[in-house]
């Protein structure tokens, strides 16, 4: 649990990454949430298209934690929202 | 159990054994009971700034506001001391009730997890904000799970939004049990190596069981 990778990688995505996003949502990873609900769920709301979602589930798995979006802190808290009600184990952070 | 199948248009619809419908609805009411919140505010005013409804001091009657109709609105006062509201009352009158704590349950504190990891400012801020509304949305979620689940088993059919309720109450009921479990990433050998006699050892079957119902839940949603 104790290697996650210490550099941030923004997702690729076809949005541009602006400077001006601060603020990261970041999904850890848990033994208990299915890998396929995960990808599912990143799809869900991210409307993330599948390659995308299950790359990220990977990072989660062998990684200890992926950063699934970025933006506004608003933004970011509303995503944490969301994905703690599907039960992910999901956090704010600052870009920094 | 039938597994979890597509139906024309965006519903699923599976079927589930009557020792199978017990066993989960029994799962997804301990988990209701687990969400509930002993401080919260009635329902209707979540983080509002509701006026205290017992009477003033000056005699001033408390106005016959649409509290009362909306289901137990007043039931969070101690009943045994009518008029006396305890300070958890208090808070839920004037809306504080959010708290800023994470619950000490780690099968709770995992349903709803902190929000900043290392700001414990932050995440207490967040949660204030937040974790009625959570809790709410998980029971939600859970009671849609008890009003389309038959009592003795038989056949499920679901909306799109229904079976979105269903994996999220699933899920829910898989944490807390997980988190009860101590379940890691090599939840197969833990469980292989319980004695066959040992409780837990039927509990891992239950979490193992539930994992297939919710796999195949999602499969019939991709």
């Amino acid at each position: 649990m104790s290697v996650a990778p210490s550099e941030v990688e923004l997702p690729e995505s076809g949005e541009r990454t602006k400077p001006d996003k601060p603020w990261l949502t970041i999904v850890w990873n848990d033994p208990i949430n299915l890998m396929d609900y995960v990808t599912y769920v990143f799809q869900t709301v991210f409307n993330y298209p599948k390659p995308k979602a299950t790359k990220l589930m990977l990072d989660v798995h062998h990684k200890g934690k992926a950063v699934v979006a970025a933006g506004a802190r608003e933004s970011m808290e509303h995503n944490v929202e969301v994905l703690h009600g599907y039960g992910l184990w999901a956090t704010v952070s600052s870009d920094s | 159990m039938d597994a979890f199948r597509r139906t024309s248009g965006r519903g699923v619809r599976a079927r589930f054994d009557a020792p199978e419908a017990v066993l989960l609805r029994s799962l997804i009411e301990q988990v209701v009971d687990l969400l509930t919140d002993p401080d919260a505010p009635p329902p209707g005013t979540p983080g509002t700034r509701a006026a205290p409804e017992t009477p003033g001091p000056s005699g001033t009657p408390a106005p016959p506001g649409p509290a009362g109709a909306i289901g137990p609105a007043g039931e969070s006062l101690d009943p045994g001391t009518p008029g006396v509201p305890t300070v958890a009352d208090l808070e839920a009158m004037l809306g504080m009730s959010g708290t800023a704590q994470a619950p000490e349950d780690p099968a709770l504190a995992r349903l709803l997890p902190d929000a900043y990891r290392d700001d414990p400012d932050a995440a207490g801020e967040f949660r204030r904000f937040t974790e009625q509304s959570l809790r709410s949305a998980k029971q939600e979620s859970a009671r849609i799970v008890l009003d389309t689940l038959p009592a003795d088993g038989g056949p499920v059919k679901l909306s799109g939004e229904q079976a979105q309720s269903w994996l999220r109450a699933l899920n829910d009921v898989r944490l807390a049990l997980g988190v009860r479990l101590g379940v890691t990433e090599e939840f197969e050998e833990q469980w292989q190596e319980l004695d066959p006699v040992d409780p837990r050892s039927a509990a891992f079957e239950v979490y193992a069981w539930l994992g297939g119902v919710q796999e195949s839940l999602v499969q019939a949603l991709t």
